[in-house]
């Protein structure tokens, strides 16, 4: 495989790709409504109306309105429609000789789409995630043509750090600095490990990119293979995701293929092979070293840090370990290069981040939006607004987040500006909450979360999760008095400081914010009431 | 100087505390010049906890509707209460009760299961009182000001507790000899 | 080999690059808690016990897995880290079913020493009072569930000393236990040397040797009567 084949490969599919393409959902989300039924009844309708010389069905990813599925497109029309039935799909045929599609035409207008932008998800929802000429009519693999051929591992390095990335997992840590330490370290055997233990309740971004777009991810990850030194990758997916599985094996077995996976990747020197491993659904695997013992073939432990795996890793290998979204990235950097992304963002978070806008809110599912972009404007525009009634509060990064409160919905949304207010940008779920949520139940549900997947090895983690959940129980059943509330307080303060690894650090964060934005609804339902009301039970 | 007033009550005990506290012995004559015993179990016959105690020696961890009437009342009605032993800490061996789950379950495997003449649950209203469905140490139900753990705690322990506090200074309570489980 | 030097809680140090700071800080004579930590073998850093503050780090760190590096400032004694130790402690007697008066090592148990340094005279915390098994499915030893810390010493003294790995964790969080063989009864795990490692690693009475308990002081009544009936009538009949 050489530059010309890979771009007669492109000319080929651009060749055979029909003027009309209904692109139709076949995500999970949108599998879940039927859109396998409508897709086959699409392909009915083409049938039967003969149109098959410039009409192509085509099942694609994520088109990102999950609440609304599922969606069929007509490209190049720019129709979208929503909640499609089976039924719906001979009126849509029709439409493209002029008559009526019964299904509801969504608009593309509508902020929640003008308003993003796509860079991870660029093509999510427009190509056949499970047909790899697709990616490279796309314009796929040319990056990883161009740093195996145009640039040296250093230059793929320094490409990175300028663009000023950051892991997309949820801590936020420079990628350029921990490429840069991988690249550094000595040692014949290094590693790429792919996180796509997506786990967090109501985040489901890693989940679209992997089923919409697998080979972004993989382009990715030879790239950072090349430029730190790896030769060998395994992606950690859990079991909860067989679909992103299924295209994934797919997508390595064509990228293998045509060996843009393997050995002499473009002809030059540079092996790289990926493999799956699946997680069996523990969450606690998603924390970096935890996820290192998994892949070994142990217990899921997390393990103190340092060493860092880019020390320490895989059977003792110096080891990077990105996130899907992460990966997800670096093909665009490079292709449309440092700065360009650098200009995308805040000064201290550049380019776009993945949100799973779910909850109480009106457009319901994936967006992609630019750092920097206000809570408000991605809630209230963007999301709608809550259907009935007022925003009330907004949950960032999952059981390691926060809740924050609307009067805060003008805060920026980077990483530093989140920790600031007591969240964190985490993975990408944002769950929108309404006036009629009990805000110590959502800290409750968090706790109850956290409680069930610590992994057990710490005591503060695995007795202090434990410890919280009954505390806010006992006070959702207004037997608690203020001094339950200083200890909870203490509690949390002590889990967060003396934790192992990230799961227990962060799990009194649910707690602290609400205890921090919302301490009336503590208060008003203890015994000893300091606004003088009496107790009530939740 | 008025004299302090001194209670002791035993709750869900073996009352090895008490006898640990009668083996002070002859420092019970010292104690007895400075204290005035108002209510309990081994040194008085009153059956009304008085008002006004100044401090109170509890024994035991909290298992029936009884003992939690009468820490309640003690409670309210002392000045410094002090959790006396492993069952008012911790409810000790009590407590082994609860790992079979709720007051039912415990009266059957007692009562019934391990029963063996005539089984039957024992049932006698306002006579008998009712399990509560866990044993608990006392300060999980109302404010404690101090713990002497030690089952029993020695002798000794109680005097280096009670001392200071006659003097009206609070006891240190660290180091093996003063806080020692069992 | 290249030496550091640092400070424990003042105490001017200097050790072999590579050393961790609990070895560090006993060369310094200041002496450091722990429960999960034992000599010889891996350390987890599980209990976090151990935990201490050093200068221009804004994390606590476990001194049995950090290694020292040059002018490290460290304390070890803080109000901060007193009091989580404490909390450390409290949270064990609150999650398991440890009653010292009736158990095997009362007055030789790692965590009720434990309990007295940190200065628990109480737990803060509701006791959960867990519902745990016991196992005395082996010829001479007994686990009982309600004492475990799962400090792993067992899992690791078995693993890395003896060579046998009987005993893993099974289960997550709460639900965490150990385990013998393929969560099998112990006595029943072939792999199982009887060597009594595990017994000695174990820091409570959660590995026991059998017969230590008051319940198992069990008599032989017929002895004298099986003695004299040999004497006498020289039948060596039970």
């Amino acid at each position: 495989m050489d530059l010309t084949e890979l771009q007669e490969i492109a000319e080929a599919e651009r060749q055979a790709q029909k003027s009309i393409r209904v692109h139709c959902c076949t995500s999970t989300g949108c599998q879940a409504a039927n859109s396998l039924g409508v897709k086959k009844n699409l392909e009915g309708a083409v049938k039967a109306a003969d149109l098959g010389d410039r009409v192509q069905v085509v099942g694609v990813g994520c088109m990102g309105f999950c609440g609304r599925g599922p969606l069929v497109e007509i490209d190049p029309q720019d129709k979208l429609y929503e909640e499609v039935t089976p039924d719906d799909a001979a009126s849509i045929i029709e439409s493209l000789n002029g008559g009526t599609a019964t299904a509801n035409e969504g608009d593309l207008n509508h902020p929640f789409f003008a308003r993003q932008m796509r860079i991870v998800r660029e093509t999510s929802g427009k190509i056949d995630p499970e047909r790899i000429e697709e990616y490279i009519a796309a314009g796929g693999y040319q990056s990883l043509y161009k740093v195996i051929h145009d640039m040296t591992p250093a230059e793929v390095v320094d490409q990175i750090s300028k663009s000023g990335l950051r892991g997309r997992g949820g801590g936020g840590y420079p990628t350029g600095l921990k490429w840069a330490t991988m690249a550094k370290m000595p040692g014949e055997q290094k590693y790429v490990i792919c996180n796509a233990d997506e786990g967090d309740p109501g985040a489901f971004m890693d989940r679209s990119v992997l089923e919409s777009d697998p080979h972004r991810v993989l382009e990715g990850m030879a790239i950072a293979g090349y430029a730190v030194g790896a030769t060998q990758a395994f992606i950690y997916v859990r079991a909860e995701y067989p679909l992103a599985i299924d295209r994934l094996q797919k997508a390595i077995k064509q990228a293998k293929r045509l060996s843009l996976l393997g050995s002499q990747i473009f002809g030059s020197p540079f092996d790289f092979k990926v493999d799956i491993r699946i997680g069996a659904g523990a969450f606690v695997c998603g924390e970096e070293t935890a996820l290192i013992a998994s892949v070994e073939g142990g217990r899921g432990l997390p393990r103190p840090r340092p060493p860092y795996p880019a020390q320490s890793g895989l059977w003792g290998c110096p080891t990077l370990i990105n996130n899907v979204e992460t990966f997800a990235n670096i093909a665009v950097i490079i292709r449309e290069g440092a700065e360009w992304y650098a200009n995308i963002g805040t000064e201290k978070s550049k380019g776009t981040k993945v949100f799973a806008l779910t909850g109480k809110i009106r457009n319901n599912g994936l967006i992609e939006v630019p750092m920097g972009i206000t809570l408000r404007e991605i809630v209230e525009e963007m999301g709608g607004g809550v259907p009935d009634g007022e925003v009330k509060a907004v949950q960032t990064g999952g059981p390691s987040g926060g809740c924050i409160p609307a009067s805060l919905l003008d805060t920026p949304v980077d990483y530093d500006s989140l920790v600031t207010i007591g969240s964190m940008m985490g993975s990408g779920g944002m769950v929108v909450m309404d006036e009629t949520t009990s805000m110590i139940e959502v800290a409750q549900f968090y706790m109850e979360f956290c409680r069930g997947e610590t992994c057990g090895k710490c005591i503060p983690c695995r007795v202090g999760t434990v410890q919280m959940y009954q505390a806010l129980t006992k006070i959702l059943k207004g037997e608690a008095t203020m001094r339950d509330i200083e200890q909870l307080e203490q509690l949390c303060g002590m889990v967060k400081d003396t934790s192992l690894c990230g799961l227990g650090q962060t799990a009194p964060n649910p707690v602290m914010s609400t205890l921090r934005y919302f301490r009336d609804e503590y208060l008003v339902l203890l015994q000893d009431s300091p606004n003088g009301k009496v107790a009530v039970k939740s | 100087m008025a004299k302090i007033k001194l209670a002791t009550i035993w709750l869900c005990g073996c009352s090895g505390c008490h006898m640990s506290f009668l083996d002070l012995d002859e420092w019970l004559l010292e104690l007895a010049e400075k204290v005035d015993v108002v209510y309990s179990p081994v040194a008085s016959d009153v059956k009304e906890y008085p008002e006004d105690v100044d401090v109170c020696l509890v024994e035991g961890g909290v298992a029936n509707e009884e003992n939690l009437e009468l820490i309640r009342i003690a409670r309210e009605r002392t000045k410094f209460l002090i959790s006396f032993g492993d069952c008012a800490v911790t409810a000790n061996v009590p407590a082994l009760r609860n790992m079979l789950g709720g007051a039912e379950p415990v009266l059957k495997r007692c009562y019934l299961e391990l029963g063996d003449a005539n089984p039957q649950l024992p049932n006698f209203p306002g006579i008998v009182p009712e399990l509560l469905d866990r044993v608990r140490p006392v300060h999980e139900l109302v404010h404690v000001d101090l713990f002497m753990p030690g089952c029993p705690p020695p002798a000794d322990r109680i005097q280096a507790t009670i001392e200071p506090l006659l003097r009206g200074e609070k006891p240190v309570m660290e180091g093996r000899e003063m806080i020692k489980f069992g | 080999m290249s030496v550091k030097t640092l400070t424990i809680d003042g105490v001017d140090v200097a050790i072999e690059e590579g050393a961790t700071l609990l070895t560090a800080a006993k060369e310094a004579g200041v002496h450091i808690p722990t429960l999960c930590h034992l000599e010889g073998v891996t350390d987890v850093g599980a209990c976090r016990l151990c935990l201490v503050e050093i200068e221009g780090i804004n994390k606590l760190l476990p001194a049995c897995v950090t290694e020292v590096s040059e002018g490290m400032k460290v304390h070890t004694n803080t109000e901060t880290l007193q009091e989580y130790r404490r909390m450390v402690v409290e949270m064990l007697f609150s999650e398991g079913n440890h009653i010292c008066a009736v158990c095997v090592v009362n007055g030789n148990c790692q965590l009720q020493d434990a309990a007295i340094e940190v200065g628990m005279d109480h737990t803060r915390f509701p006791y959960r009072f867990p519902q745990r098994d016991v196992d005395v499915s082996h010829d001479r030893f007994g686990l009982d569930h309600n004492r475990c810390i799962l400090c792993t010493r067992c899992v690791r003294v078995c693993d890395e000393i003896e060579g046998a790995h009987v005993w893993d964790v099974a289960g997550r969080g709460p639900a965490s236990r150990i385990i013998s063989g393929l969560a099998q009864p112990w006595g029943e795990v072939e792999a199982c040397t009887s060597c009594g490692k595990c017994v000695d690693a174990c820091p409570t009475g959660s590995l026991f040797r059998k017969g230590s308990t008051v319940a198992e002081m069990e008599k032989d009544r017929g002895k004298v009567e099986f003695l004299v009936t040999a004497r006498e009538e020289h039948k060596w009949t039970r």
